[in-house]
């Protein structure tokens, strides 16, 4: 089967669209302008995950990180009022020592990828199967199955996790416990 | 440059994650540093994701150790926004302020 | 000319849908059928809604703009384009144009892995029905934000209880989904599938439709989903946030023109969205009825004629009316417009009586049908049930559809298990 032929323009639409995406959420003085452009980089990291052959990733993606996370964030915006703070100055003093930090980890980045790569490719392609029709029962088989499923503990942990985050935000949002 | 290979991708996630540490050091408002902090983890995903992908080439299709991670990632940055958000609302609620800078009682 | 009627040949003739060949021209077609269709029948909804509830209500709704008031929704189309459009004065511009766009594409795009047969998708995801689920809950990013660009309090308030009600409402219809996609692992190689396509072929080789499985449990998941359905989509009796006598219109309140209509449109869409969502996972999607029980060539004719018996109807009845029109002259063309209304209608049934039509519309006459009686059941629900208020509808969705959707979902495991679960217990009986 013959790659799609379109990737590249797609990738770096896509690409173009989450660093836009990303610039404008910490540089925009309106939370509810830095939210819109958070959903928009949520929803554009969707379609790379289905461009990564990641389809259940993908819809997870759009259910709880564009669906449900930025509608939390949207709510709480809205119920405290962010009037007076748009007037106010909206970077903190030290700035320039937070983005000189940021500078310093982009140089390390680029400085352990030259250290190990020296002229060999770091991840040589492998055998590419383009398939995707069954993932979902794939993961699941990697989550749920008696035979080759490792992640079962880590899902009920989640689990777990989840039932305190709601009890702790619950009683965090109480006016009187 | 026209061949998409995982280092694209691995590229893209870590301008992103920069994006987020910038925001996280810089900005005052605890709405966007919280933003700032849901672009980190996406970022992190977008990495994990495609270096399943790249185990899927070497190990064969049932290879998808990264995407279950990945899922897992998300459930955790859902169960982090929304107790964060409560703290936020909390800490709202006693100081009618959003910026961190002002949270400074300990300080000596 | 012949090569092409061969290549449009070749393609009907094909097993998998446009998305799933690669095919851009033909998923393009189809995208444009969808669109097309989907604005028709949103035209035809609203006419449809105004005089079945006038009907209801024993009075008669439109009659004058065309006869039986068919052109009334043309005429509101029209008059909407055409209004002013005011912007609030403080309004945030950008937020402000942006939501509705928002909505229509959440209400639109959910249109992609929607089956209206077993090849006639725009694409078969390999997550049909999650991605149907995910994009639905977008559209309340639109009515969160439509409602803070307003900067008014009515909209405000009506927006942050609209999408209370539609966040909560979509947990009980994630859960009534999941006791069914259950269901579709009852198979030989015990794997389920999340597409659409899937589970429709699932209830066909299963040999009956969910909602008759494991009686009642496929039933209460489909009330279940009913209910949350017509809460998902603010509709009566679950109309509190958008209720005139309640918040003057709630999150819409400062659109008017043309962004009204497309909060109309996205509203209308959403709600044959959820219906084809009910309709394939419970009611067997594009299958007749008794595709198993009444099987055969025979009757596989028998239910082929229904598309064209039910225009020949429509027919029938827009003709019967004619002649029951008033004989005055400045009902002449009205009378006239019915007549040839009829007519288009029973040319249209006609033509679906022709073999080649009939083996290729039935499946998507059938999917329509169902479809187009749950609209009905919308309808219905508006003009007869008086409305929730908000504590009572909170109460409803959190207290009990929620519990009662997880004891469906563990008893519908329990059930499609009950085999291996029988053998456990009685192994743990005789290792005592």
């Amino acid at each position: 089967m013959n790659p799609p032929v379109a990737t590249p323009f797609f990738f770096y639409l896509l690409a173009g669209t989450m660093i836009i995406g990303g610039i404008l959420v910490i540089t925009r003085k309106n939370a509810v302008h830095s939210a819109m452009a958070l959903i928009t980089t949520l929803l554009a990291q969707a379609a790379l995950y289905l461009m990564l052959y990641a389809p259940f990733v993908a819809g997870v993606q759009i259910i709880l990180y564009a669906g449900g996370i930025m509608v939390l964030f949207l709510f709480v915006i809205m119920l405290i009022n962010l009037e007076r703070n748009m007037k106010e100055r909206q970077f903190n003093r030290q700035w320039l020592v937070g983005i000189a930090t940021a500078a310093a980890l982009g140089g390390l980045f680029i400085a352990v990828y030259t250290a190990t790569t020296r002229g060999k490719v770091l991840f040589p392609e492998g055998r590419m199967s383009y398939v995707e029709a069954d993932n979902t029962q794939k993961i699941a088989g990697l989550l749920f199955d008696r035979g080759m499923g490792q992640y079962m503990f880590a899902f009920e942990i989640a689990s777990l996790l989840l039932l305190v985050a709601i009890i702790g935000a619950v009683v965090m949002a109480k006016k009187r416990i | 440059m026209l061949h998409i290979t995982t280092l694209h991708y691995l590229v893209l996630g870590a301008a992103l994650f920069l994006l987020g540490v910038i925001g996280v050091l810089t900005r005052r408002n605890v709405v966007i540093v919280l933003m700032s902090i849901e672009l980190i983890l996406n970022a992190v995903n977008l990495n994990l994701v495609a270096f399943s992908r790249y185990w899927q080439g070497i190990h064969g299709p049932t290879a998808l150790h990264g995407q279950v991670f990945a899922i897992f990632v998300i459930t955790d940055a859902a169960a982090e926004a929304a107790v964060g958000l409560g703290i936020l609302i909390a800490f709202f609620r006693n100081k009618e302020t959003v910026n961190m800078d002002e949270v400074n009682l300990l300080k000596w | 000319m012949h090569d092409l009627i061969l290549y449009i040949q070749s393609y009907l003739d094909s097993d998998r849908t446009p998305g799933g060949a690669g095919n851009v021209f033909w998923a393009t077609v189809y995208i444009l059928l969808v669109f097309g269709g989907l604005s028709v029948a949103v035209i035809a909804m609203n006419w449809l809604e105004r005089k079945i509830l006038a009907h209801m209500q024993v009075r008669l709704g439109p009659m004058r703009v065309g006869p039986h008031g068919l052109l009334q929704p043309i005429a509101d189309a029209i008059k909407l384009l055409l209004k002013e459009d005011i912007i609030p004065a403080e309004a945030d511009k950008l937020v402000f144009w942006i939501a509705p766009f928002i909505v229509v594409l959440a209400a639109f795009t959910v249109f992609v892995v929607v089956p209206f047969g077993p090849t006639h998708a725009i694409t078969d995801m390999n997550i049909g029905i999650l991605f149907m689920l995910g994009v639905s809950s977008l559209s309340v990013l639109g009515i969160v934000t439509a409602g803070w660009a307003s900067n008014s309090h009515y909209p405000l308030i009506g927006a942050l209880r609209s999408s209370a009600q539609m966040v909560s409402y979509e947990v009980a219809m994630g859960l009534a989904v999941l006791s069914v996609i259950l269901m579709t692992s009852l198979n030989a190689t015990g794997t389920g599938t999340l597409s659409m396509i899937g589970i429709v072929q699932a209830q066909l080789t299963q040999g009956e439709w969910f909602i008759f499985k494991f009686f009642p449990l496929g039933l209460i998941g489909f009330f279940i989903f009913a209910i949350a359905m017509v809460a998902e989509t603010n509709r009566a009796p679950f109309d509190l946030p958008e209720a005139e006598s309640e918040l003057t219109a709630g999150f819409h309140t400062e659109y008017s023109g043309f962004r009204w209509s497309l909060f109309f449109l996205a509203e209308y869409s959403a709600m044959i969205a959820v219906s084809s969502i009910a309709v394939t996972l419970w009611l067997g999607g594009w299958l007749r009825p008794f595709p198993n029980w009444l099987s055969g060539d025979r009757w596989d004719l028998v239910f082929s004629l229904f598309p064209g018996i039910t225009f020949v109807l429509l027919a029938l009845m827009c003709f019967y009316n004619t002649a029951r029109m008033p004989k005055h002259p400045l009902f002449k063309i009205q009378t006239i417009g019915l007549a040839g209304f009829g007519a288009v209608l029973g040319l249209i049934g006609l033509l679906l009586f022709w073999t080649p039509v009939r083996v290729r519309v039935t499946d998507i006459f059938w999917f329509a049908a169902k479809v187009a009686g749950f609209m009905y059941l919308y309808i219905w629900y508006r003009g007869t049930f008086p409305r929730y208020r908000f504590d009572q509808l909170m109460k409803v969705g959190w207290k009990i559809l929620l519990p009662m959707g997880l004891a469906l979902l563990i008893l519908t495991a329990g059930m499609g298990m009950r085999t291996e679960l029988w053998a456990q217990l009685q192994g743990v009986w005789r290792g005592q």
